[in-house]
């Protein structure tokens, strides 16, 4: 089939392509549907009403960077990552441009509000040949800012149909399968087939031809001909932007252009005078809601209240009946000091002693006193011990890390829907240019804050391979994700202000020196910033809530698994005696430089498989608040959990994956034993 | 009079001279910016980083960018 070729052709320079190989590979002819459209336009939410699946959706340029493949009646439909043209000046494009030239159907969703930039990718689109139907989106706007679009003439002049659409309120989504079945070929200018006429007998079809003409290499090379040339390039573009300009110009009534509130909010926040205040009072009131009201106050009535003292509580004493246990009941003042003990032996389990056991559940009942248990049988205390692979993990897992991570994904869904992170990133782009990046690369840094495997792929989005590797090491190296910060932020309450302070000095430090270092190391050079900024608004809570859901269900998921495996594997180390071998071989490192206690180096054996887990390691510690920093310092920099090693290697190749995998033990352990022969 | 665009005035229109030729250059044609077309300047950052309009867009160009884009005030 023709559409493999091209896949097959393009595939040579790896990963994105891999999914769009698949997808293509399996759709049968005539009824294959692609969604195409500028960046930000409102694809992924049409894809997810057509399919009836789950894509996310942010106000930000570049939410979308592969393709997913849904159904939608008889039709196969394909969301895309958002291009302003059909050609292959980064990742992102050749993916769309692939899956466009397979589809047998566009359906090109643009923004009403910026007809000038979004109708060029629908002309180009046409001017390839395919059969499109453009849905006019954001009508709701339109109505809003008095703007009048001339619907009709707009289709006249297209040679296609114009449906009016709000992918937020569906209105006109009643069309959909209208606009489906009526795609067709649009006006195509006679000069221009003139132009493609000896291309095009050469490659079979119109859009190839076009694309070549306009300098596509991959796909010139695969008919085996030379790509066009940048004049002829540029002529065409300027012929393009020229047609549209004319048919905007008779389209389109000028709107009353209201000085709207979020307009003015968005410009003072790309200036930094005004603008790094608003970065100040956003990361101040992000810092009360996560670092004081929820990993506070919440995780401690859900952790001790509901993980401990019911859950691990009622699991522990059922379990209890039935094998050897000697309990330790600590009384306890308002303030959490144990003002009395009562210790319980059942060497027989509780049911062979049922006076004492009913007196045990007397005294234990009342709020404010702390159960400890203590199993004799070792596969007892493997499972439901202090550390017990199903009441620490699930206490962990649910009552500690679940609130803080669904925390995360809710403040960050607000950063990307408000359309504040492409400002941000304009804000910080002279700054980020010191450390050879441009103001994009905020983006997938702030997205590792939630998920560092997720940030990692998004550095997909950015314009230079030496980019990407720059902030993928930066990731990798220093970005704590959502359930590591979670933890540090609890263990941080611990130590104090100043401890705090040194954590996020070395931090910052060890990435200013890490990027430079790169910067002036990795060759090439890397591109300048060229983004188009999102109009600012208020989130809507209803995707809010769904984007948060999603991820938090996928990040638990994801994270429980490896979580039990973590658990299991020490539990089997410290039962087979092998936990006290790595401790004794680590011990030099962990006593000595890091001057940390010697079980310190389980933490490291977790850490291995999440980060975030090698940082629970450090909980049941007795640590000074420097032994904390310089814990949470080395765990910080320590290697990225498996998944982000996976998806790093899948992104980058092995060679640079092994290599910042294995910098990052050295970087850890340095950096760490630095700080402790300092401070300790 | 000419000049480059990192050193255009916030809140002035400007008229677009030269691009830089090669990928960039498309790249902006795409957004609707073109040679002699003109923009609104709605930020001039202290680094040299500008934000422009064109209708409704607003686009972020870099001081890399932006020096290399001559301009007619
Ligand atoms: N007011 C309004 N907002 C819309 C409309 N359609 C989409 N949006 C918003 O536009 C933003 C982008 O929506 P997405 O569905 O993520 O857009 P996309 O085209 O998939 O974007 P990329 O994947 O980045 O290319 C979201 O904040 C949507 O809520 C619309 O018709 N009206
Ligand atoms: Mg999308």
């Amino acid at each position: 089939m023709k559409s493999d070729t091209i896949i097959n052709k393009s595939h040579n320079d790896c990963h994105p392509h891999l999914l769009v190989k698949e997808v293509l590979s399996s759709a049968s002819g005539g009824n294959k549907v692609v969604l195409a459209g500028n960046p930000n336009v409102g694809k992924s939410l049409f894809f997810n009403y057509l399919s009836g699946m789950y894509v996310d959706v942010s106000n930000f340029p570049g939410t979308t960077i592969s393709i997913t493949k849904g159904t939608y009646k008889d039709y196969e439909i394909f969301d895309t990552p958002g291009v302003y043209g059909v050609s292959s000046f980064n990742d992102e494009e050749k993916v769309a441009r692939d899956i466009i030239l397979s589809g047998d159907i566009v359906l090109n969703v643009v923004n009403a509000l910026h007809l000038e930039r979004d109708l060029f990718l629908t002309m180009q689109l046409i001017e390839m040949g395919k059969k499109v139907t453009v849905f006019l989106n954001f009508s709701d706007e339109v109505k809003k800012r008095k703007l009048k679009i001339d619907t009709k003439r707009l289709s006249e002049l297209l040679g296609v149909e114009v449906i009016e659409t709000s992918a937020v309120t569906r209105s006109g989504f009643d069309k959909l399968e209208y606009a489906i079945q009526n795609a067709r070929e649009g006006n195509q200018s006679p000069e221009l087939h003139h132009l493609l006429h000896n291309t095009l007998n050469r490659v079979g079809t119109q859009a190839e031809a076009l694309i070549i003409l306009e300098g596509d290499e991959i796909i010139a090379e695969k008919h085996g001909i030379e790509p066009g040339t940048a004049d002829q390039r540029e002529a065409i573009y300027i012929n393009r932007r020229n047609t549209v300009n004319e048919i905007v110009s008779e389209v389109e009534f000028e709107d009353s252009r209201k000085g709207e509130f979020f307009n003015k909010l968005g410009r003072l926040s790309v200036n930094p005078v005004t603008g790094l205040p608003i970065l100040a009072f956003v990361l101040v009131l992000v810092y009360f809601f996560i670092g004081d009201f929820i990993s506070q106050r919440v995780v401690k009535y859900t952790e001790t209240t509901l993980g401990k003292g019911e859950f691990e509580y009622h699991v522990k004493s059922f379990v209890g009946k039935f094998t050897p246990v000697d309990i330790k009941v600590d009384f306890q003042d308002d303030n959490g000091n144990t003002v009395s003990t009562k210790d319980f032996s059942f060497p027989q389990g509780l049911n062979n002693d049922i006076q004492k056991a009913s007196e045990f559940k007397r005294v234990s009942a009342p709020h404010g006193t702390s159960t400890s248990f203590e199993f004799k049988n070792p596969f007892v205390k493997l499972f439901f011990g202090e550390f017990g692979i199903i009441t620490m993990t699930i206490t962990y897992l649910l009552f500690l890390l679940l609130p803080l991570v669904a925390a995360f994904y809710f403040v960050m869904a607000l950063l990307e829907d408000s359309g504040y992170l492409p400002r941000l990133a304009t804000m910080l782009d002279r700054s980020l240019n010191k450390l050879g990046l441009n103001g994009r690369a905020v983006i997938p840094l702030i997205l590792g804050f939630g998920c560092v495997t997720m940030a990692t792929i998004t550095t997909r989005l950015l314009g230079t391979e030496r980019e990407k590797t720059i902030v993928t090491a930066i990731l990798q190296f220093v970005i704590p994700c959502s359930a590591q910060l979670a933890v540090i932020a609890v263990l941080m309450s611990m130590a104090g202000a100043v401890p705090f302070t040194i954590y996020v000095v070395t931090i910052l430090t060890v990435l200013i020196v890490l990027s430079t270092l790169l910067n002036r190391f990795l060759p090439g050079e890397s591109s300048p910033l060229l983004i188009d900024l999102p109009s600012m608004k208020l989130p809507r809570l209803d995707n809010i809530f769904k984007k948060m859901f999603y991820r938090t269900y996928g990040f638990m998921k994801e994270a429980s698994f490896w979580f039990f495996v973590g658990a299991l594997g020490v539990g089997i180390m410290e039962l087979t005696g092998l936990l006290t071998v790595w401790q004794n071989i680590l011990e030099p490192f962990t006593t000595l430089w890091l001057k940390l206690p010697k079980e310190a180096a389980n933490a490291f054996v977790m850490g291995m498989v999440r980060r975030d887990f090698g940082a629970a390691g450090l909980f049941h510690l007795t640590l000074s608040p420097m032994q904390i920093t310089v814990a949470i310092t080395t765990i910080t920099l320590f290697v990225p959990c498996i998944a982000s090693f996976v998806i790093m290697l899948k992104e980058r190749g092995w060679k640079q994956g092994l290599i910042i995998w294995s910098g990052t033990w050295v970087f850890a352990f340095l950096i760490g034993g630095i700080i402790s022969q300092i401070f300790i | 009079m000419n000049n480059t665009l990192d050193k255009a005035k916030k809140g002035t229109y400007i008229t677009v001279r030269s691009l830089p030729q090669g990928l960039l250059k498309v790249q902006l044609i795409r957004l609707g910016i073109t040679e002699g077309s003109k923009v609104y300047c709605l930020e001039r950052l202290p680094g040299g980083t500008v934000v422009l309009q064109k209708s409704r867009q607003e686009i972020a160009i870099g001081y890399d960018l932006a020096k290399k884009i001559t301009i007619e005030n």
